[in-house]
């Protein structure tokens, strides 16, 4: 489940299917992760993350010569000291370091948990705030999914993807075998949704489109449907815009458990879907 | 002054605080959510391109090659791959760090660059940089800074961020002097704000927070900023009319005048 845009209704949908489907579900969207508060996880395992060192300099050692800042690229050193936040751990500066002031440490970068809850197995992984490297923690969130999958012998795998068109996004949707995208009637919103369409065909994945708060603005819906009309896409569904679907999340539920009438139109969208899967 | 306009949860309205702010003040605006730029949609200038965005990747001279495989166990991305008579480079992986040419013995490695994405500036009214991520690019970050040497010193800046809290909104968050955090009344809204919250924290920035579609959702993030001491700076209620003007690529303050005074103050607020 993708959408570029943030906001558009990735998690509200990918926790509805949750009640729908026979899955393992994974929160890829590391560091802003949403779907446990509505699946509730009864956390099982949490396996630390170590996705990249930090440099730190020896001020004893240090003879201030700026070496290291000059040679990187990060622009990670200011003032003989290292901005850990923009710190990307390759190595650079204790190479050049005449005096070797400077080594690189491990760091705990984030924190994938396992969970079971009402709908089955669920991986997430929440990367530590303003961390690099979210790409690496997504692959080890879907590759511990892919272990659950195999073990429990359910053949599918549910994907909530971060917003955005960048490396936690590629990692999130390549290599499967469908990518839903979610989108909205906004101008903003389309241009976002044409964008993840493109990272999708460039990466070989099929999508899906579906519409969500349609009637916020008809026109600009009418030119959704268009545009994957003429890129021989597939609107799997409109969803019109309803408060409901905010008070189910604040209740902590998803629209299936919530609301039976806008839980119809998620169930049909999910059977599309399936459809959509199962031609593969 | 240097404002950047952030939220942890995509959706919540950056880029309607950041544009209306900006209208309202007459600031400069940057886009620094390159990856899906959105800013433009309301300002409608016309964009012309100043810069391409290039990383750093390595060319690697076989020529004077040993294939002594150094620059590949250096590299911490695993993006060289070094056989007995080529060198392979998977650019995607390759961060640009430059540790490669460094440790070759034989001077083979130069500087190569790859186009990862483009700086385009306009001007409708209010003056618009925007970073754009080529698509099928991987890197946000090297975008954003490049981005960011357009800010200027003197006058007004507000950056709109990208979602999330990884590194691209460190990178535009960093050194600001405000971050305007907008959020929604929600758990979803709640959870992000305070992890982008915290970042600002860690950043040593001073924080404020705009709520936007204001009644719906609960009172959970008043509850929160209340408790922990978070100045709330606007409360920007749910309207049909305000949704469909955003849909719409309008600025809702343009067509509701008494927002623009609201705008106003909320920077001198800031001040």
């Amino acid at each position: 489940m993708a959408s570029g845009k943030g906001g558009t209704g990735k998690t509200s949908m990918v926790s509805s299917f949750a009640a729908l489907s026979d899955a393992v579900f994974a929160d890829c969207d590391v560091d802003a992760p949403n779907l446990h508060l509505i699946l509730h996880p009864d956390i099982k395992e949490e396996i630390p993350y170590e996705g990249m060192e930090v440099a730190r300099i020896d001020e004893e050692k240090c003879i201030k010569c700026g070496e290291c800042e000059k040679a990187c690229r990060f622009n990670a050193i200011e003032n003989f000291r290292v901005i850990e936040e923009k710190c990307e751990g390759c190595g650079v500066c204790p190479l050049v370091c005449p005096v070797d002031a400077i080594k690189l440490h491990k760091r705990v970068n984030g924190i994938i948990y396992v969970a079971d809850t009402r709908f089955g197995k669920f991986v997430y992984g929440l990367l530590s705030a303003g961390e690099e490297a979210s790409g690496k923690l997504v692959t080890m969130v879907r590759k511990k999914a892919q272990e659950i999958a195999e073990k429990e012998k359910k053949d599918l795998i549910v994907i909530d993807a971060p917003a955005g068109i960048g490396c936690p996004v590629i990692s999130s949707i390549g290599g499967t075998n469908l990518a839903v995208i979610v989108a909205e009637p906004s101008m903003a919103a389309i241009h976002d949704m044409e964008r993840v369409l493109e990272v999708a065909e460039h990466f070989k994945v099929k999508t899906v489109v579906c519409i969500n708060k349609y009637d916020i603005n008809r026109e600009k819906a009418e030119e959704i449907e268009k545009y994957c009309n003429e890129k021989g896409i597939e609107i799997v569904g409109k969803i019109p815009f309803n408060p409901r679907f905010t008070e189910a999340m604040v209740k902590g539920k998803n629209i299936i458990e919530y609301d039976s009438e806008m839980g119809e139109i998620i169930k049909e969208i999910w059977k599309k879907v399936e459809k959509k899967l199962n031609e593969e | 002054m240097i404002i950047t306009v952030a939220s942890g949860k995509g959706g919540t309205g950056k880029t309607t605080v950041a544009v209306n702010l900006a209208m309202a003040i007459n600031a400069t605006l940057y886009d620094c959510d390159v990856e899906e730029p959105n800013a433009n949609i309301f300002v409608k200038a016309d964009l012309e391109k100043v810069e391409d965005v290039k990383l750093m990747n390595p060319v690697f001279d076989l020529q004077k090659c040993t294939f002594c495989r150094k620059c590949a166990d250096f590299c911490r991305y695993n993006a060289i791959a070094v056989l007995s008579s080529d060198v392979i480079l998977f650019p995607e992986l390759c961060s640009g760090c430059g540790g490669c040419k460094i440790v070759c013995p034989y001077d083979a490695i130069s500087d190569g660059s790859r186009t990862i994405g483009e700086i385009y500036h306009g001007k409708n009214g209010i003056e618009i940089y925007q970073g754009v991520m080529n698509v099928g690019e991987a890197r946000a970050t090297p975008v954003v800074a490049k981005l960011k040497n357009y800010v200027k010193k003197d006058g007004i800046s507000v950056l709109d961020a990208p979602p999330g809290n990884g590194c691209p909104v460190i990178e535009t968050m960093h050194n600001s002097d405000f971050v305007i955090l907008v959020t929604e009344p929600t758990p979803f809204g709640l959870h992000d704000f305070k992890i982008a919250h915290s970042i600002a924290k860690k950043l040593g920035i001073e924080t404020g927070v705009v709520i936007n579609r204001y009644g719906v959702g609960d009172d959970s993030v008043e509850k929160y900023c209340r408790e922990n001491g978070i100045d709330i700076l606007m409360k920007i209620p749910y309207s049909r009319e305000i949704a469909e003007l955003y849909s719409r690529g309008i600025p809702f303050a343009q067509e509701m005048p008494e927002w623009r005074k609201k705008f106003e103050e909320l920077y001198e607020v800031m001040g």
